[in-house]
């Protein structure tokens, strides 16, 4: 487990991309001290906005800022942000093509606190259907930290999901991330775990277990939902015939509905999804139990897993 | 602040009906648009486009240029109509309004169409996009003033009033709220529907500079855009008064012609009516 929360270190490096970039203004709808841009705040006080409990408003004026050549990173609880300002998303950021950066904290269920009402488990389906949009969920700290120049630099509407809780260290200082390539990080030939965001971890963990038992996993990282790297796991299916999903989201519009998408299109294969059934989940005493308890556990990947691969075995 | 002189308003009044005209043409062609809110607009786009902003439409991305968004988006067809008559693009551009292959959306779209400077169509976006406007200047970079035309159905949105929360904290002088204030809405009068009043103690409260006026008395809207310029600690809004569907008598104060398209005759007497009025 990595020793900072994903959203310290998405925190700490938005305030030190702001060093670097002064086009980089930050907005945020009263959870500052939460979504953590509240280094940002302290480091370039001129540069931030808190907009109160006014997201509608917030994700608008990011917008104003955007068409005046500004560079917007607009925060708050991932839930709030695609749900409550989902039509100025739509409308102002989306179909105006405005060049704003929603980041969205406090994902899946990581506010294992606060529960399902503060849980963001359909966020990627609604922003994945949003035309211009691009749909980050960084797979850990360095990945979170990366991807904050990569979509500053990206011009158009990027919407990011981070964490509330500390992930599993899954990449190395020297991680680089390039907007729409995902990354295998181990080749395999019996069946590929597709992992995205705070479950990447869990499906390093589960790929040493299924490894371990002599399954030859090929283990692939998509940190970015759209633009989807349809090649690297059209590749995957052709050449393992069995995929598995896993993601802190619903089943239904996440990463499991988007690889379910594209397989249609280039290579119809045996799929298992890890996720949110179509439910709303509860409250927990900690993420990682939480977790555990609405079916993201390891064992559930590698349950899946397992399922995929005697569903291959049974198509031949 | 200086005084408006009869040739100016009367090249206004011009440009008001021509606004009329060109709109009543258009929803005529197309069989579909908004004629009332567009209609209740026209001196105010005549006296923005025609004489007050700051604007070069050969450089319609200039950066010193000042920012007009229209929160009312379905009044695009006037919008549009004050675009072209300005030089954004050809006249002729209007008869391709809703085509396949025109840039003349149902609604403006800042994409497709030189001038539109931010797409709208549900309503209310406006002010909270002219804060952010007004909030990059603080940073250094080009001057400009905001405004933004707002109706009695954006002000029934939250989000016109977070808006407003927004441009009062941050003090937001370089932005003017027009409100078209035409009292009509798409379902009724809009007193009726969702009452909007009492509407100055409203905005006051909201920490605006509000300025009353007849919103088609065009020397009455060059004062207030004049007197809004000099007031520096604070937001205005002009709150406008407005005749729905203005200039054609049997479209004026009724929802009928909020988004109603007119036959034959109807448009042969309403064209008679624009181009006999004063």
């Amino acid at each position: 487990m990595a020793e900072v929360p994903q959203r310290q270190a998405y925190g700490m490096a938005l305030a030190e991309y702001g060093d670097v970039n002064p086009d980089v203004v930050v907005l945020d709808a009263d959870v500052s001290s939460s979504t953590l841009t509240k280094y940002f705040a302290d480091r370039h006080p001129s540069r931030f906005f808190n907009l109160g409990v006014t997201e509608a408003s917030m994700v608008n004026v990011g917008v104003g800022l955007a068409l005046s050549g500004k560079i917007p990173f607009v925060n708050t609880f991932a839930a709030l942000l695609t749900l409550r300002a989902c039509e100025q998303i739509r409308t102002c950021v989306a179909y105006a093509n405005a060049n704003v950066k929603l980041i969205g904290g406090y994902a899946g269920l990581s506010d294992y606190k606060d529960g399902p009402t503060h849980f963001a488990v359909n966020d990627v389906a609604l922003m994945r259907a949003m035309p211009n949009v691009v749909v980050i969920a960084p797979a850990d700290n360095i990945e979170a930290a990366r991807m904050v120049r990569a979509i500053a630099e990206h011009e158009g509407p990027v919407y990011m999901r981070i964490s509330r809780a500390a992930v599993p260290d899954v990449f190395g200082p020297d991680h680089q991330v390039q907007i729409g390539k995902g990354i295998m990080l181990r080749p395999g030939s019996d069946v590929t775990i597709i992992g995205s965001g705070s479950m990447m971890g869990r499906c390093v963990r589960a790929a040493d277990q299924l490894a371990a038992e002599g399954v030859s996993v090929r283990l692939l990282n998509i940190h970015t939902l759209k633009p989807l790297d349809v090649d690297l796991i059209c590749q995957a299916a052709e050449e393992t015939g069995a995929l598995v999903t896993a993601e802190d989201h619903s089943v239904i519009g996440g990463l499991g509905g988007a690889v379910a998408e594209a397989l249609g299109r280039c290579c119809p294969t045996v799929l298992e999804t890890v996720g949110l059934q179509d439910t709303f989940a509860g409250t927990g005493l900690d993420t990682e139990s939480l977790m555990d308890a609405w079916g993201l556990a390891v064992q559930d990947i590698i349950n899946a897993a397992r399922r995929a691969v005697e569903r291959k075995a049974r198509r031949r | 602040m200086h005084a408006h002189t009869d040739t100016l308003i009367s090249e206004l009044q011009e440009r008001a009906r021509q606004i009329r005209l060109d709109t009543l043409d258009m929803v005529y062609r197309r069989q579909a648009g908004h004629p009332g809110g567009s209609f209740s607009a026209a001196e105010i786009l005549a006296a923005l486009y025609f004489h007050h902003l700051k604007i070069d439409p050969a450089n319609p991305r200039w950066p010193e240029r000042d920012r007009f968004i229209l929160s009312k988006g379905h009044a695009a067809a006037a919008l549009y109509a004050a675009l072209a008559r300005r030089g954004y693009f050809p006249v002729e551009d209007l008869e391709k309004w809703g085509h396949l292959d025109g840039h003349l959306q149902g609604h403006p779209d800042r994409v497709k169409t030189p001038g539109v400077e931010m797409s709208s169509g549900f309503l209310g976006h406006g002010l909270s996009i002219a804060v952010g406007m007004a909030l990059a200047q603080r940073l250094g970079g080009p001057r400009y003033h905001i405004y933004v035309l707002m109706s009695d159905g954006c002000m029934q949105s939250g989000v016109a009033w977070e808006g407003a929360l927004a441009a009062a904290k941050y003090r937001c002088h370089e932005v003017t709220v027009i409100m078209d204030y035409n009292d009509v809405q798409l379902d009724g009068a809009a007193h009726d529907i969702m009452p909007l009043e009492p509407l100055i103690d409203k905005w006051k409260a909201f920490g605006f500079a509000v300025l009353e006026i007849n919103g088609h008395n065009l020397r009455q809207v060059l004062d207030a855009l004049d007197e809004a310029l000099e007031i520096h600690s604070m937001p205005t809004v002009i709150l406008a008064h407005t005749t729905k569907g203005k200039g054609v008598s049997f479209m004026e104060n009724t929802a009928l012609w909020h988004g109603a398209v007119p036959n034959s005759e109807q448009y042969a007497k309403a064209r008679a009516e624009l181009l006999g009025g004063a």
